[in-house]
């Protein structure tokens, strides 16, 4: 029998404020899904839309991408950069049509180690329930059989 | 077209400029670029409804701008490039001369300040066949919408046709070119041809001027510039600027508003 589905969440994080924010949920010692797979960078600026692109095609069923709270930026305005590149992004991925479902934007800060619980257990419910992301890596797999 | 001609000549035989960059006899009706060094070969200088390309491509490649100060025809969208090159400091005011043809009409437009005045008074002019597109693919469903580009981006064979006659596509080195990590992959393939196409239209996003040339460059016709009309329209829409209006900088993406709407986010 096939084992049941469970998603793989790439999380893509800030290094000041996300980051840390899970730290806290760990040492607070709450409890949440495993399916999510950490990639500390150093602030959402730095967030490449590339990076949400590799994650799909290369085996991811959601993506997280969180950071400090507009105000928090530990280099000051790296977060409002990726929030205006996020808000093209969407829209220009809309317009390829890839769904935008998968793809969650957030703003953990380094006390809401609840909030980073809540988030992974909610998106991996949201992805589980959505089921294998094929879409991209239907793609990717043309050609290679 | 006489007016153009004359003024290219003259030009060019007082010095003011060592070459300009005009429209000239293709293939049957087609128009390819023209160098024209000398004064007495300005008449060969074409100007009609078939000169569509962006010349301002040329304005930052090396093998031009040695021959010296450059004079450029200059349909609408070329203006805006000049601008945009300016803004981002690939071009100086003494090195280009736009001879501007509105309407018919050819002017002169010796400095960015002249050019800026031009744009502002000229509409948008983006074709009723791409309007018509756009909002044809706007209509669609996500998934008719990733079916219609999986078709049309299978062919591109990444020649990069769109990356050459792209006026903004100046890096020396581009992320199509980076091999750690090897962003886009080398060879035409489904899912790395998606990725160059957003990638492309993403680092356009707020910078295009929206000419076409990209689209009429491709080999296999893909309507590539749809991709990045679409993308700069995205940021038209939602933070009002546009790339090509200002020779000052004016790059939506290299700067915030403290309330850009963030409704996506939780």
């Amino acid at each position: 029998m096939a084992e049941p589905f469970e998603p793989k969440i790439t999380a893509f994080v800030c290094n000041w404020c996300t980051y840390a924010g899970a730290d806290l949920t760990g040492t607070s010692r709450i409890k949440y899904q495993p399916n999510v797979r950490v990639i500390r960078l150093p602030c959402t600026g730095r967030i490449d839309f590339m990076m949400v692109l590799k994650a799909f095609t290369r085996g991811s069923d959601g993506v997280i991408i969180s950071g400090c709270h507009p105000n928090d930026c530990h280099y000051t305005s790296g977060n409002y950069h990726a929030r205006r590149r996020w808000m093209v992004f969407r829209d220009l991925l809309e317009f390829v049509g890839i769904d935008l479902e998968r793809i969650i934007f957030s703003w953990v800060s380094a006390a809401e180690g609840a909030k980073w619980a809540d988030l992974v257990n909610e998106v991996t419910s949201k992805v589980r329930a959505l089921g294998p992301y094929r879409e991209l890596r239907q793609l990717a797999a043309v050609g290679i059989d | 077209m006489e007016a153009l001609q004359t003024k290219a000549k003259e030009l060019l035989a007082a010095g003011t400029v060592q070459v300009a960059i005009g429209y000239g006899k293709g293939t049957g009706n087609a128009r390819r670029p023209l160098f024209v060094t000398k004064p007495e070969r300005a008449a060969d200088l074409i100007v009609d409804a078939a000169c569509t390309q962006n010349l301002a491509t040329y304005l930052t490649k090396h093998e031009v701008r040695v021959m010296g100060r450059m004079a450029v025809v200059a349909v609408p969208s070329t203006l805006r490039s000049i601008l945009q090159l300016a803004a981002e400091k690939q071009i100086r005011e003494e090195q280009v001369l736009a001879l501007a043809v509105i309407d018919g009409q050819v002017r002169e437009l010796a400095t960015f300040e002249a050019i800026e005045e031009a744009v502002a008074t000229i509409p948008d002019a983006m074709s009723e066949a791409d309007r018509n597109m756009i909002d044809k693919l706007s209509a669609m469903s996500v998934p008719e919408r990733r079916a219609f580009w999986a078709d049309e981006l299978v062919r591109c064979v990444k020649c990069y046709a769109c990356r050459a006659s792209c006026p903004m596509c100046y890096c020396e080195r581009c992320t199509t070119d980076v091999n750690r990590p090897q962003w886009i992959p080398v060879a035409s393939h489904a899912v790395g041809n998606l990725e160059y196409h957003v990638m492309r239209a993403m680092h356009l996003a707020g910078r295009c001027v929206e000419c076409g040339t990209c689209g009429k460059a491709c080999p296999v016709g893909i309507p590539v510039h749809l991709l990045t009309i679409y993308a700069e329209d995205s940021v038209r829409r939602q933070f009002g600027q546009r790339g090509g209006a200002s020779a000052k900088l004016d790059y939506a993406m290299s700067t915030f508003k403290p309330d850009d709407k963030e409704e996506f986010i939780r």
